[in-house]
């Protein structure tokens, strides 16, 4: 299959606007004969499952959360880009585009990243209207703050609680819709297949987190915004239950998955304290708005940091990047910790760490400046580390935290499968191999507010007049067999050892192998460990209980099977990807002074995976990516 | 290196569904760190119990940041435990002694029907929003976010109300089983704002009332507040109160609105 991007003709600055001129409308008194399935209600399926209701259309909004108000997205702490130009700094959509195109390394499609600078003034005036409690300056207005790989102030911001108030906000929008029975909300229900007939999606098939029940969904569309990858490497940034399965098993019908060894690696996580460890905690990258990062000189200096001297210490990105200092792009930032704590400078009581000192601020600002940019954060921290930010320096580490990659969408947000969307974290489409800092919350907005509805009814419209394929059709009972199947294989297993444990041994391989530094050694270790963690985990993984009631083992054991055939995807695509680019960093390929080197020669292209079976090679699909705007170049932080 | 192990006993609530019958169940957890969170260690005790041949003890967690609401539980018979303003998944066992014993349960009230051991159903909070909890401002009607200046200390209260992450641990605090501090938090997060005035007073009636289907009433325990995890003020409850009474106000509608 032959991949078109469908980007619109014309230039840049007009494509999005011809293009929603052209594209077919469905009706008002039309929209409600086409029913929607909406997967994941986190940032971008509640934004789109509320405004596909709000113009019309028969929705169903499914999520394994109890409620739409929790998602992954909740977490994100420091705030929301756009394009406002409020504190009157020299922002315009034009900068945002570039600054994104740029950030991304050059391999995101232009096209998409121009429409989503465009849209994200929108989003602030929405999510302003919905009543979201941006911070404001006295005379009331929105306050803004600067993030990492700009120099403008363009992040708009809740206090360190952005992402939930975001989500408050698309949450409250689809209640609305709930309570006008315009959505359709099951909630503890999780999509366990992808139902596709003659290369189309036509709907899913679920299972009832309480009952067990397995049962199937049909409609006109299929829409996932079922979020990222990133607990391939079992310690990540992201919330517990995030994981790859409704991609993964729509990767498996037939949808490509593009990108996917760009994984972004955060710098400024809580370093892991031991190895019941759970999970990592992000301390907001606002945070190097105000914090400087540090190392000392001497590796062997065993003071505690506030008897260093400023003489003995070194404050390597200043140093190294005097332009964007503290706020070099993350993959920089993260990189360069890494750096320090392999040369043996790292700080902590398991030398994991490098410092982030607030006393320079604090000085010059005051406490309660402070305290109330990020008292929230500093809090966080004090209750996991048990020691005070205000007068001791924060230990930060980099840590797993966003995946780039995702399954494969044109400009309409359509998957190469027909009727299949995807929507935030689960696309690839706009980030390239790195996204900047508020860039996310951003996207999954921009797509289900301002994008999705509108490219929608352009598929919709030639289906008029055509029923959702009936849900006792051949195609849906298979699938629900393979579904009642995979439960039933992996209860009857009985084996040896723990779901978590065996997702912890592929989260180390991950890790070591694939993460921060690859090479083409580590990854053909990768790709040679997987397949046998695979087998004993389907040989000897320990699943009790059943199938019948709230299972959380088996829940589990369902995504981390996924996990474990998602990996090897994701470090075959590190492999055949020989240059270093944003977070896919082949050590083989740096500058003299260990910068990533991109090769735009051979790999200005986006990598679409196409799945053969599960021990078959997947074949790979080149999108090729023109770059006429922005013009191929060196990133530069210096 | 690391701090000396902790051993704690857990007495956990076990309960395999929602019609089935409960009862409580000794477990001791040995190599407890201190710097395990309270879900760290429950996950430990779970590992054991799976090598024991024994179902896990079902829990909701997500984020483990204290933001999502997901976790929650009674903990020594406190909802999210001894420490102030803290959800269950940000409690760390160093805030324990050695040799503790802990006793965990589901948050218990009449709205909350137990899924499993610890995990509840709490989605009688969602028909609470459903209700009216929302500014009705469908996409792509918004004019400038700027048009309207938010003085900052309006915006401020009106974020301290919408920190809820909605666990409900206020309501399980409550001898009443009441609501009230959730829906008084929502309230108060539209209410204050200009954007959330069109529909403040038939918000606040239809939030009230659908509360009440489901929940009891409050006689000002406060045991809400020392619960809430994000410490949301019981001075909320006094402006649903006063709101209330505002929007019963007969000439309303004739009015069109009640200026406060
Ligand atoms: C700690 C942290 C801080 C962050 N801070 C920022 C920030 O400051 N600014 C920024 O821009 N970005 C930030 N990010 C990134 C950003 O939060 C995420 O990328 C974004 O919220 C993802 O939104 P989403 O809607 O795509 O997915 P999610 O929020 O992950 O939602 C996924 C949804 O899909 C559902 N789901 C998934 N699979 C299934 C299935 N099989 N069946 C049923 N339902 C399913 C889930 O229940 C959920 O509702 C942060 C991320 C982290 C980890
Ligand atoms: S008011 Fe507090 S205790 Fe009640 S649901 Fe909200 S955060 Fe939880
Ligand atoms: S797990 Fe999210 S608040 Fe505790």
């Amino acid at each position: 299959m032959a991949l078109n991007s469908h980007i619109p003709e014309g230039p840049m600055a007009d494509k999005w606007t011809n293009h929603k001129f052209e594209s077919a409308l469905v009706n008002p008194a039309n929209k409600r004969k086409f029913k929607v399935i909406v997967v994941g209600t986190g940032l971008a399926g509640a934004s789109a499952a509320a405004t596909l209701a709000e113009l019309g259309y028969q929705v169903t909004a499914i999520s394994f959360h109890d409620t739409p108000r929790r998602a992954h997205s909740i977490a994100a702490q420091g705030g929301i880009n756009a394009a406002k130009n409020y504190p009157n700094d020299g922002d315009s959509v034009h900068r945002l585009f570039y600054d994104t195109v740029k950030g991304g390394d050059f391999r995101a499609r232009e096209a998409n990243v121009h429409r989503l600078a465009e849209v994200s003034v929108n989003i602030i005036d929405q999510c302003v209207a919905q009543g979201v409690p941006f911070a404001r300056e006295y005379g009331g207005q929105l306050d803004n703050r600067s993030f990492g790989g700009a120099q403008v102030s363009r992040t708009f911001y809740a206090r360190g609680q952005t992402g939930q108030q975001l989500l408050l906000g698309a949450y409250q929008a689809l209640a609305r819709q709930v309570s006008l029975g315009n959505v359709e909300l099951l909630t503890r229900t999780e999509m366990l297949e992808l139902v596709t007939k003659d290369d189309r999606a036509v709907g899913v098939v679920c299972r009832d987190l309480i009952t067990g029940a397995v049962f199937s969904l049909s409609g006109h569309a299929v829409v996932l915004a079922t979020g990222g990858y990133g607990n391939v490497y079992y310690l990540s940034t992201n919330a517990k239950l995030s994981n790859v399965t409704a991609a993964w098993r729509a990767h498996k019908q037939g949808a490509y998955f593009a990108n996917p060894c760009y994984t972004q690696i955060h710098p400024t996580c809580i370093p892991a304290s031991d190895d019941f460890q759970s999970k990592l905690t992000l301390m907001s990258e606002s945070l190097r708005n105000d914090g400087r990062i540090w190392v000392p000189k001497d590796s062997g200096d065993s003071r505690s940091p506030r008897d260093i001297p400023e003489a003995d210490r070194d404050y390597y990105l200043e140093r190294r990047y005097p332009a964007f200092g503290n706020l070099v792009p993350r993959d920089i930032a993260s990189r360069a910790a890494k750096r320090e704590v392999d040369e043996g400078r790292g700080v902590g009581p398991l030398k994991n760490g490098v410092y982030l000192d607030f006393g320079a601020a604090i000085s010059r600002l005051g406490k309660p400046v402070i305290e109330e940019r990020y008292g929230n954060l500093f809090e966080i921290y004090e209750r996991i580390a048990d020691d005070n930010p205000y007068d001791t320096p924060m230990r930060i580490y980099p840590a797993v935290h966003y995946t780039m990659g995702g399954l494969w969408v044109d400009y309409n947000l359509m998957s190469n499968l027909e009727g299949l969307y995807v929507l935030g974290e689960a696309n690839f489409s706009d980030h390239g191999a790195n996204r900047l800092g508020a860039s996310a919350l951003m996207q999954g907005l921009a797509d289900g507010y301002f994008v999705l509805p509108y490219t929608i009814g352009a598929y919709l419209a030639p289906l008029l007049g055509t029923a959702p394929l009936a849900t006792d059709e051949p195609v849906f009972k298979a699938a629900e067999t393979k579904v009642a199947e995979n439960s039933r294989r992996l209860l009857s297993i009985k084996g040896d050892r723990t779901v978590d444990d065996i997702h912890r041994e592929l989260g180390k391989v991950m890790w070591e192998n694939c993460g921060m530094g690859r090479t083409e050694a580590s990854l053909s270790k990768a790709l040679a460990d997987i397949p046998a963690i695979r087998e004993e985990f389907w040989t000897n993984v320990r699943v009790l209980g059943d199938n019948e009631s709230l299972n959380q083992s088996l829940e589990k054991a369902g995504r981390v099977a996924d996990f474990l055939e998602f990996g090897e995807l994701l470090c075959n695509d590190a492999q055949q990807r020989k240059e270093s680019c944003g977070g896919h960093f082949r050590e083989e390929y740096q500058t003299d002074e260990g910068e990533a080197l991109r090769d735009d020669e051979n790999f200005a292209y986006v990598a679409a995976w196409e799945f053969n079976g599960v021990d078959t090679a997947p074949t790979l699909h080149k999108e090729d990516l023109e770059f006429k705007e922005v013009h191929l170049a060196t990133r530069s932080y210096k | 290196m690391s701090a000396p192990k902790m051993h704690i006993k857990v007495t956990a609530w076990r309960q395999s569904g929602p019609d089935a019958p409960g009862a409580f169940k000794d477990y001791d957890v040995n190599d407890v760190s201190p710097d395990m969170s309270f879900l760290e260690m429950l996950d430990t005790l779970n590992e054991r119990l799976i090598e024991n041949n024994e179902e896990p003890i079902a829990f909701d967690h997500d984020c483990r940041e204290g933001i999502c609401g997901s976790c929650g539980m009674m903990i020594n018979g406190v909802p999210h435990g001894p420490e102030r303003g803290t959800a269950t998944c940000q409690l760390h066992m160093r805030k324990f002694n050695d040799n503790a014993h802990i006793t965990v349960e589901p948050f218990r009230a009449a709205a909350f029907t137990i899924n499993k051991d610890l995990s509840v159903d709490r989605s009688a909070l969602d028909r609470i929003v459903e209700a009216g909890g929302y500014i009705t401002a469908p996409t792509g009607s918004a004019p400038d976010a700027n048009l309207i200046p938010v003085p900052k200390a309006v915006s401020d209260t009106a974020m301290d109300a919408a920190q809820c992450i909605g666990c409900g641990a206020c309501v399980a605090a409550c001898p009443n089983s009441a609501a009230q501090l959730f829906t008084s938090a929502k309230l108060a997060h539209l209410n204050l704002l200009p954007q959330g005035q069109a529909e403040r007073w038939d918000r606040t009636i239809d939030m009230v009332e659908t509360m009440e289907m489901y929940f009891g009433s409050c006689t000002n325990f406060r045991e809400c507040e020392a619960a809430c995890p994000k410490e949301i003020s019981v001075d909320f409850i006094a402006m649903l109160n006063k709101d209330y009474v505002k929007s019963q106000l007969k000439q309303r509608r004739l009015a069109g609105q009640v200026f406060p």
